[in-house]
Order: structure tokens, then sequence, then C-alpha cells
């Protein structure tokens, strides 16, 4: 059975329409990486299917229940980390967790939980002495303390330094090791990379991709081979580096030359993400079309 | 499963919940030291000092007790309303709320727990006021205990409603605690919760009229310095009624639960 079933999905704010049609499938027990810049609709598209927004047109199924009119056991499978929240700045680590354990039928142990996030050393610490970091992990531990299948991640990491990025990406990968299935978003390409078993590409509230980190690679992007000639940059976009690149070398050596400065770039994730992400390409794409 | 199964496995979590989210209701309270200053002392402090200010008799009793009087009807509305207020607006501009909402936690479950905890919050400072009073100006208890603790009640029902009313049109955490101490100082004043209005100009006698907590004073009057049953009060029940179930409506159309601010 799928974890979460998406189908058709669309809400708009007013005249702006912030999800328009998205479909995607989540298998039970997979990391799912929602990838896009800001302003893509990810967090529209996860609070949706949390239970926070109302959509406006679309099927939602979040383990086998529509998000809207939830069961009684819904809020008991599932687990949120919102892009943005703050808890009681006097309570201390371990207080705040009980006291979201105390909401669950079937809660985890405070303290293991507590060390799952790294906050042993903190657990009698008061929230507002945390830095950032820890704080994320509070709202981790927090989400993971009532034991859910399902966890939604909405910018776990944004704002992190790469050490602590680091360190939320294992805490993630643990996750998956529990056999929890995740939902995550991000606007960085190698956390999707990192954790995701599959992505999809957000841009203005459309999917334009989806598949694993590999399958995105192949696109097509074309190669790119540089080299300089006269002192002129070259540059060659092809489909098929191997053959040009043999022509291209069995001329120069016809010559006698050397291909200065030669260079052969196959699209990274980078690439094809800022492709698919940025906004000439599509000017480009609809005057195309 | 026999219904009696079925009713016990369904209530007993239901309350087991309720009495986890008020012990976490009050872990926040306490911990928090500018709530239980401002909101728990405050009054205290400010009945030893107006009780150094005034001396002899207001409205035919003796000073302290009508200074009682008067500071539990402040503290009512600085904790029911002003309080829970301030506490609502940082709670849901932080987010509290909206993570609240995705836990199994029923609303109506946090609604209550957080009235009651508030309920508890003034019934222990009406009686620190009692004590406080007895120690320094040997004021009397209540003669009539049980009208008195339905007097706490209604007054904190009243202004928690119209608390949570506020919070609902207040937009910023950091403007909350001015625009609320804004309204209650000066109904403090005009329904003399610090002392006597008889002096007051007669259109601001007026506008006290008017106001809840005139009424809820005018309760606890009848009650503690007269002796009479909290019933006898039918105008003053009226009234309070009255901004209750307004407070309530408001409330229950205004109500929000994720920030306003974005
Ligand atoms: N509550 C809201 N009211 C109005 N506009 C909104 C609201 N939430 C999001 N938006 C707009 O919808 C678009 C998508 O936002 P969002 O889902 O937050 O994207 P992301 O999480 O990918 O950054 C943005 O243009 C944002 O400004
Ligand atoms: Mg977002």
């Amino acid at each position: 059975m799928h974890a979460i079933e998406v189908s058709g999905l669309r809400k708009a704010y007013g005249n702006l329409e912030a999800v328009r049609g998205v479909d995607f499938e989540i298998e039970e027990g997979e990391v799912f990486g929602l990838l896009g810049p800001n302003g893509a609709g990810k967090t529209t598209t996860v609070e949706i299917l949390e239970g926070y927004r109302k959509r406006d047109a679309g099927e939602v199924r979040v383990l086998g229940h529509d998000p809207e009119r939830p069961g009684p056991d819904f809020r008991e499978r599932i687990g949120v980390v919102l892009q943005q929240s703050q808890l009681w700045p006097n309570l201390t680590v371990r207080e705040t967790h009980a006291i979201f354990a105390g909401y669950y039928r079937a809660p985890r142990n405070v303290d293991e939980v507590i060390a799952l996030v790294g906050l042993v050393d903190k657990a009698n610490a008061r929230v507002k002495s945390l830095s950032g970091g820890q704080k994320r992990r509070l709202d981790l531990g927090i989400a993971l303390v009532g034991d859910p299948d399902l966890v939604f991640l909405d910018e776990p990491t944004t704002g992190f330094d790469p050490q602590a990025r680091r360190a939320a990406w294992e805490m993630i990968r643990s996750l998956r090791s529990l056999g929890k299935t995740v939902l995550l978003t991000t606007h960085y390409l190698d956390e999707a990379e990192q954790l995701a078993d599959r992505v999809a590409v957000l841009r203005e509230g459309q999917i334009v991709r989806v598949g694993t980190p590999a399958e995105l690679t192949t696109t097509d992007l074309q190669t790119e081979i540089r080299y300089r000639q006269d002192g002129e940059e070259v540059l060659v976009r092809t489909d098929e580096p191997t053959r040009v690149l043999a022509d291209l070398a069995s001329a120069a050596v016809a010559r006698g030359e050397e291909l200065e400065g030669l260079q052969v770039r196959r699209p990274s994730l980078e690439d094809v993400y800022l492709a698919l992400t940025a906004e000439e390409q599509e000017a480009e794409a609809e005057v195309e079309a | 499963m026999s219904a009696e199964a079925i009713r016990v496995g369904v209530r007993r979590p239901a309350r087991r919940l309720f009495v986890h989210q008020l012990r976490s209701e009050q872990l926040v309270f306490w911990r928090s030291r500018e709530a239980a200053f401002f909101i728990f002392l405050f009054p205290l402090l400010l009945y030893v000092l107006l009780g150094s200010v005034y001396s002899g008799k207001i409205y035919g009793v003796p000073a302290p007790e009508a200074l009682l009087a008067g500071l539990i009807g402040y503290g009512c509305a600085n904790t029911a309303f002003a309080g829970l207020a301030i506490q609502l607006v940082i709670r849901r501009e932080s987010g509290i709320l909206k993570r609240l909402r995705s836990t199994p936690l029923p609303p109506a479950t946090y609604v209550g727990s957080l009235l009651v905890s508030t309920l508890i919050v003034f019934a222990l400072q009406a009686a620190a006021l009692f004590l406080l009073g007895r120690a320094l100006y040997g004021t009397p208890f209540p003669s009539d205990a049980g009208s008195f603790a339905a007097a706490v009640v209604i007054g904190a029902a009243v202004f928690a409603a119209l608390g949570t009313a506020t919070a609902s049109v207040i937009r910023s955490a950091e403007g909350s605690s001015a625009v609320v101490n804004f309204i209650l100082l000066p109904t403090a004043f005009l329904t003399g919760s610090f002392g006597p209005t008889r002096h007051y100009p007669a259109f601001l006698r007026a506008i006290g009229d008017v106001l809840p907590l005139r009424y809820f004073i005018n309760l606890v009057n009848a009650v503690y310095l007269r002796g009479h049953g909290f019933w006898t009060q039918p105008q003053a029940l009226a009234v309070l009624a009255a901004w209750g179930v307004a407070g309530l409506v408001f409330t229950v159309f205004r109500f929000q639960w994720e920030p306003r601010e974005r």
C-alpha cells in the first residue's frame, strides 16, 4: 500500500495558484524528497497532506485517510516538523518531549528519543538556551516521540551550518532504518540527493520531474565539450559526446594540433535542477511549444 | 466489547489526557517568571500598596475589605482576560498552537484545560489575597464560601471568554501586552478596582457602568462585603452573562490556531 497518494492536487491563495495539479505517490518506508526553490509550493503541498490547509481540487490519501476529514488514528500515526515553529521557551528539552509523549496512545520512551536526536547533553536545558540546530532537533524529537509511521519534515535543515546539516542528515537516515515513511522538503539539491530514495522537483506549483536521484541526471540535458581554437572558446553541446569527441580529436590530429583546454562535462544533478527550476527555461519552452 | 468496556475505553484516556494537559499548562505557567509576576503577584502587590494609601471606610465598609473586593475583580480580569489573551497570542504567533493541532490532543481538551488552568491560577490568587488581607489588615474570609467560589468561577469564565475573543483580534505577539493593558488598566480604574469612583466625572462613571468588571465587582461586593448569596444579584449575573456570551460567540467565529503574521 502507498503511504501517500496525491492526484490532481490544486490550491490557490486568491489569484495566486500555489499548487497547480500535482500527482505523486509515496511507498511505505520510502524517503521522498520534494525539492524546489522558495515559493514553489512545497509547504502548501505538505500542509495539505498534514491536514492544516484545505485543497481546492484533487484526491489526497495519507495513510488511507483524507486529511481534511481524518479518522481518529490519523494524528496518532503522523509526526510533523513544521517549516517554522517554536516551543515553550522556559521548559526543558525533556519536559517538552514528555508533554508531547503524553498526547499519544503508545509513545516512545522519552530518553530514547532524546538520545536519537542527539540532545542527551541538553535534556535538562531550557528550550530558550538551545542553538538553532538544537531547536530543530527538538522539533524532530517531538515529531518522533509518538512513534509515527509517517514523518513530514518541512525544510528540516534550512539555516544550518554544514556540520549541523551533516548531523541532521544522519538522523534522517536513521529514520529510514526505523522503517518510517518520510516526506522531506528542501531547496538544497545535495540534501535531496543524500537522503531521498526518490525526488520530485517542484516548480511554480507543478512537478517537473520525479525519479531517483540517479534517474534525474539521466536527462535530455546535453553533454558540454569545450576547447580553444585559434584563441577562441568553442562550446559544443551534444547527445553523442563519444562520436563528436572522436571527430574533433581525429580532425585535430590530422591538422597536427592539440585541442587546447579540452573539457568534457556531463550535466550534474545541479545543472538539471537549475534547468528545471529556472524561469528563462520555462519562457523558452513556452515560445517553442 | 461490552458497552461498559467501550465507555471506559473512551472515557479514561480522555480524562488522562485532560489531566496531562492541565499539568502541562500549570508547568508552563509557573515556569515563566514574567507570567508568575505580572499575572499572579502583581494584584497582591497592588493590594499592599493601596491598602497603605486608603484608610477608614469606603462605601461604609473598612477600606481594606472594599479594596480586597476590588482587587479580586482586577485580579480576575488580569488573570483570565489579560493573561490568557497575551498567552494565547504568543502561542499562536510562535506556532505552538499550530504544532499542537497535528497531535492527537483534541482542541476541546486543549481549550478546556487552558481554561481550568487559568481558573486555578486565579483561585490561588484570590486565596492569597484573602490571606494577605487577614495577615496585614485583619480582613475576614467570605462568610458564604460556596457563593464566593461560584462568583470566582463565573468571573473567570466571563473574562476568559473575553480574553480569547481579544486574542483573536490581536495580530502580533509584540503588541499583545500593550493592547491588553490599554483595555485593562482604564477599565480597572473606571470600575473601582483600585479605589472608590464616586469623585469621578459622571461620564467616566457612565462608561464604567457598562463594563463587565463593574458587575463582577458588584457581585463580589454583594457576596463578600454583604454576605449575600451570588444568586441574589440578577442584574450583575445578566450583564456578565451577556458579555461572556458575546466573547464566546466572537471567539467561536474568529479564533485561529495558526500565526497571523506571515
Ligand atoms: N497562507 C498563504 N496565503 C497567501 N499566499 C500564500 C500562503 N502560503 C503560501 N503562499 C504563497 O504560495 C506560494 C507557495 O508557497 P509555499 O507553499 O510556502 O512554497 P515553498 O514552501 O515551496 O516555499 C508562494 O508564492 C507563497 O507566497
Ligand atoms: Mg516552504
